[in-house]
């Protein structure tokens, strides 16, 4: 009962707080003419189906400051920015005022196609569709510069900003890779001169190693010339790295906001700090990662509501009691200030209002805003216990041995595997992790028989499966029984004309088992799965939801091996716990070796027991999971180690 | 991209073409024994079937020789511009050929002019202004010319502006450039109708998928021009609008058959249903592969389009 007295003069507290909390915006926006960006109560809907995608959005950003906005799919980050910039989808339209260099836009379609390009630029994510595929880079780049501009001088010079010889000005696209094609993006970005530098998930396609390098020098550009950056992202621990502030946004609201440090230091929103629990450290194993169930709600569905309630554990009655407002809930003065402040709420003498504003003054920019009604009285998030890999017998034969496998594809220059061996014992999680190119996603292939190696054997079970072309019908329905695999696109790997049933009925009878319903059922409550949903269809269904099907396709002959290839990476960070939970879970039950294919080392930590690193076709170093990645012995490990985002802003150092 | 690697393409397409038409030569001199009724008997037509013309026959044609060597000589006396001669006529077969192929080329030609200066703007509006009234109308009529085959459409032609308002000559080639174009004015609409219609739904389509990519927002949001843009866009779309229009171009090599029945117009394609009605095997033969060349070469030139389209296509990057 004494916690429950804490919370409610904590409680008010906020109250108090929240009279007198203003946004930064309203703080600010007036004053401040000709800076970086304000938006103001941004409303997107879509007027055909009547409803409303995100609302309320309020934010600015001053010059040579960098925002990020982290959320995950369907939070509305993107739409935020869409919307800021005149750039939505058909079909959607957007409501509020939204300020760019001082300047109204939001009701002027001719001043923001004035400031395009010389004010306001975005960058966007992917770097394979983002040029014109069609169009030398150095023509594209000098289609961006202001007019009257010399391209001649130009090009080269923008190219050299961004780290690039000037010669790839007379290079294609195609001719480019990931990282050299989005430097070339920012250099269009920035042909014409502009104040506002938006990035919309710039890195996500991109290999960790060079997800860090175009980081850098995004950050390193905007330094220098001291735009306004937005940053989007769904990786909180990168936002923290790379930016000054942090937005966080769920559902088409914001959820909290505050300077990077502070919200990397306390979380004054339960959904922040689940999306940072959610995703896993590299640098230990936790026994589980907190997932929270559930999927983030159509905004509309949670329109009277903290849209964060139904999932949140700490909710009360009042946070389904109407929409919670983003509000000032305290200054952060100095750090040590600040964590004081938190532990003394956790602790006993919880009764210390925590909010306290020195008057006077107007720090806006430290100002910590957060939609929760209990912001001030969240109890500390416990400590993530932390796991130990399995000990495994070391005897037993293993269920896969790879032996010099060797793939060279027809027209490529080296080959994807160059001699790979590998063995997984019964019950073990083995990772391969490398970089795009390294050839993991091959080696994978080659053991579920998608593809022929080259040279090398492939044992499965004691059974010659280098070659399934060669085999006979039983010996591939063996090879079929004992390993299994799932893939990385949950979108693209079930058959969007059968439903969740057939495809599961099929994976049972190919087992040679006859399919009652009942199976079926039992089947989909195993991945944690409704029994109803047997009789849906892949489109009706979410990512992980998908992901889900597709385990439990796998895992109906109860295989004595699960290749996993990348099985979490097109997936949001709170998925991504919920499968890996689901995964090590059916593991134990199961005894189920796996050979887990990633590029994540924080994944794999996460669930591998040893771990194999390819780089170029060759394993660069191989042992248990904790000397791999505690103490590398290879640079090409190190590399990768380094690149994972820790959230510290020396990251990008 | 050098031209010494411009040149290795284009032998190497062309090499594909020859083996493609090698093949199908084949087919063509097979035609003369798919015919019903015994080869002799065929190749004589109403001519009296006595002793010497039969001798005659045999040793022009190599009758009495294994099949490969018949064939080898057919090939032998094409290639030396010698296709035979007609049963029906008796001139030389090329002479005839030489004389018809002339019109069509020019009905084909004029038609896929009018088809493209219609189709694809049309295609492009119906783009820009997706789903409203103009992109609806032009659907609409897309899909109506897409559906009215060739020789309706030239009846209706003929009836309305040749015998109703007597703007155009009912039929007839006409004498002197001006003249001629009119006369072939009505054919080739006759035959663009329904390639407008296609070429409206691929080149819509095909842009209106490209400008829903990536790099077409980019291109805005730094601030090109929408010309430019629409630059981007409609470069980015050319390989289905050539693929289309090459569809086209051997659609209406076939079209002419019935356009040119209609019109009463001496191409090849009335030619071939005279020829054909008449069992003019020698004939047919020699349209069948000089229509088979046509088709060739005009895959060949959308080929060589494609490659100057599209740098993935001619440096041999994977398209992504």
């Amino acid at each position: 009962m004494g916690e429950r007295e804490a919370r409610s003069s904590g409680r008010t507290g906020v109250d108090a707080s929240g009279a007198q909390g203003v946004g930064p915006a309203g703080a600010q926006g007036a004053g401040r003419a000709g800076a970086g960006i304000a938006v103001e109560g941004l409303t997107v809907r879509q007027p055909a189906t009547g409803r409303t995608l995100l609302s309320g959005v309020t934010f600015e950003v001053a010059p040579g400051e960098s925002v990020a906005i982290v959320g995950e799919s369907g939070s509305g980050k993107s739409l935020t920015v869409r919307a800021m910039l005149g750039l939505l989808p058909r079909g959607l339209e957007a409501a509020g005022t939204v300020r760019i260099a001082g300047e109204r836009v939001d009701d002027d379609p001719r001043a923001r196609a004035r400031q395009r390009g010389g004010v306001v630029s975005l960058l966007m994510q992917d770097p394979f569709t983002l040029l014109n595929p069609l169009r030398r880079v150095g023509r594209q780049i000098a289609d961006g510069l202001p007019r009257g501009a010399d391209a001649k001088a130009e090009v080269p010079r923008l190219l050299a900003e961004v780290g690039l010889p000037a010669d790839v000005a007379g290079r294609y696209p195609f001719q480019l890779s990931g990282g050299m094609r989005q430097r070339v993006g920012l250099a269009a970005a920035l042909a014409g001169g502009p104040s506002v530098l938006v990035a919309d998930e710039p890195t996500t396609a991109l290999d960790a190693t060079t997800q860090r390098e175009v980081l850098a020098l995004v950050r390193r550009v905007q330094r220098e010339r001291h735009m306004a950056f937005v940053l989007i992202t769904h990786d909180l621990r990168l936002a923290f790295s790379t930016c000054d502030r942090v937005m966080v946004m769920y559902a088409g609201r914001l959820m909290e906001a505050g300077g990077a440090a502070a919200v990397r230091r306390e979380q004054l929103h339960p959904y922040t700090r689940a999306l940072l629990a959610a995703e896993p450290p590299a640098d230990r194993r936790l026994a589980v990662i907190p997932a929270v169930a559930g999927s983030v709600p159509a905004h509309d569905a949670v329109a009277d509501r903290c849209a964060f309630a139904d999932r949140c554990a700490l909710a009360v009655a009042e946070c389904r009691d109407g929409v919670p407002e983003l509000r000032a809930v305290r200054h952060a003065p100095g750090p040590s200030a600040d964590v004081s402040a938190v532990r003394g709420e956790s602790g006993p003498s919880a009764g210390v209002p925590a909010v306290r504003h020195e008057p006077g003054v107007p720090a806006v920019r430290d100002v910590r805003l957060s939609a929760c009604l209990r912001a001030t009285e969240l109890p500390a998030p416990p400590a993530p216990e932390p796991g130990v890999a399995p000990a495994l017998p070391v005897t037993a034969d293993p269920v896969l041995r790879v032996r010099e496998l060797r793939r060279t594809f027809a027209g490529a220059r080296r080959p994807a595997l160059d001699g790979v061996s590998l063995t997984v014992a019964p019950g073990e999680v083995v990772g391969v992790v490398g970089e795009s190119g390294s050839g993991k996603t091959t080696l994978a292939r080659c053991v579920a028989g998608l593809e022929r190696p080259d040279a090398g054997t492939i044992l499965l079970g004691g059974a010659d499966c280098s070659d399934y072309g060669r085999m006979g019908r039983d010996a591939v329905r063996q090879a079929r029984r004992t390993a299994q695999m799932i893939f990385q696109d949950p979108y693209s790997t079930l058959n969007p004309a059968r439903t969740v049933g057939a495809a599961l009925g099929e994976a049972l009878w190919a087992d040679g088992r006859p399919a009652a319903p009942d199976d079926v059922a039992r089947l989909l409550e195993s991945v944690g799965l409704g029994r109803d949903m047997a009789g849906m269809r892949p489109a009706g269904l979410s990512g992980g939801e998908r992901q889900r099907v597709a385990i439990a396709r796998a895992v109906a002959g109860e295989p004595r091996l699960l290749i996993c290839d990348e099985p979490v990476s097109a997936l949001d960070v709170s998925v991504q716990a919920q499968i890996l939970g689901l995964l090590a879970e059916l593991r134990e039950r199961l005894s189920m070796a796996m050979l887990f294919i990633t590029h994540d080392l924080a994944v794999v930590r996460q669930i591998a027991d040893r771990i194999y690193v390819l780089e170029s076709g060759r394993c660069v170093e191989t042992g248990p999971a904790e000397q791999v990645l505690d103490a590398p012995t290879h640079p090409y490990t190190r590399a990768l180690l380094a690149s994972v985002p820790d959230g510290s802003s020396g990251w990008l150092a | 991209m050098t031209g010494r690697s411009w040149g290795v393409f284009l032998l190497r397409r062309l090499a594909g073409t020859a083996v493609v038409v090698a093949l199908l030569s084949i087919g063509v001199f097979g035609l003369l024994y798919l015919a019903p009724g015994s080869v002799q008997q065929t190749l004589l037509g109403t001519r009296p079937a006595t002793p010497e013309t039969i001798a005659a026959i045999q040793a022009r044609y190599h009758l009495n020789d294994p099949l490969p060597v018949q064939y080898l000589s057919w090939l032998g006396g094409v290639l030396r511009g010698d296709l035979g001669t007609s049963i029906r006529t008796g001139m030389p077969v090329a002479d005839m050929l030489g004389q018809r192929l002339p019109l069509t080329l020019a009905l084909t030609g004029y038609g896929t002019l009018l088809a493209v200066l219609a189709g694809i703007p049309l295609g492009v509006a119906g783009a820009l202004r997706r789903g409203r009234a103009a992109d609806r109308l032009v659907v609409t009529a897309g899909v109506v010319g897409l559906s009215a085959p060739p020789f309706a459409v030239g009846l209706l032609l003929l009836v309305v502006f040749a015998a109703g308002l007597g703007w155009f000559p009912v039929y007839g080639v006409g004498e002197g450039f001006a003249d001629q174009v009119l006369h072939l004015t009505l054919p080739a609409v006759a035959l663009a109708v329904g390639a407008v219609g296609m070429l409206v739904r691929f080149s819509r389509a095909a842009l209106i998928r490209e400008l829903d990519q990536d790099y077409v927002v980019f291109a805005r949001a730094r601030g090109l021009g929408a010309p430019a843009v629409l630059g981007y866009a409609l470069r980015n779309s050319l390989v289905p609008i050539l693929t289309a229009a090459g569809l086209i171009v051997t659609g209406m090599l076939a079209g002419t058959v019935l356009v040119e029945v209609t019109f009463a117009l001496p191409g090849l394609g009335s030619l071939l249903v005279d020829s054909v009605t008449f069992k003019d095997v020698p004939v047919v033969q020699a349209l069948a592969l000089l229509l088979t060349l046509l088709i060739a070469a005009v895959n060949l030139l959308v080929d060589v389009g494609y490659s100057a389209a599209d740098p993935r296509v001619r440096i041999g990057g994977r398209p992504s």
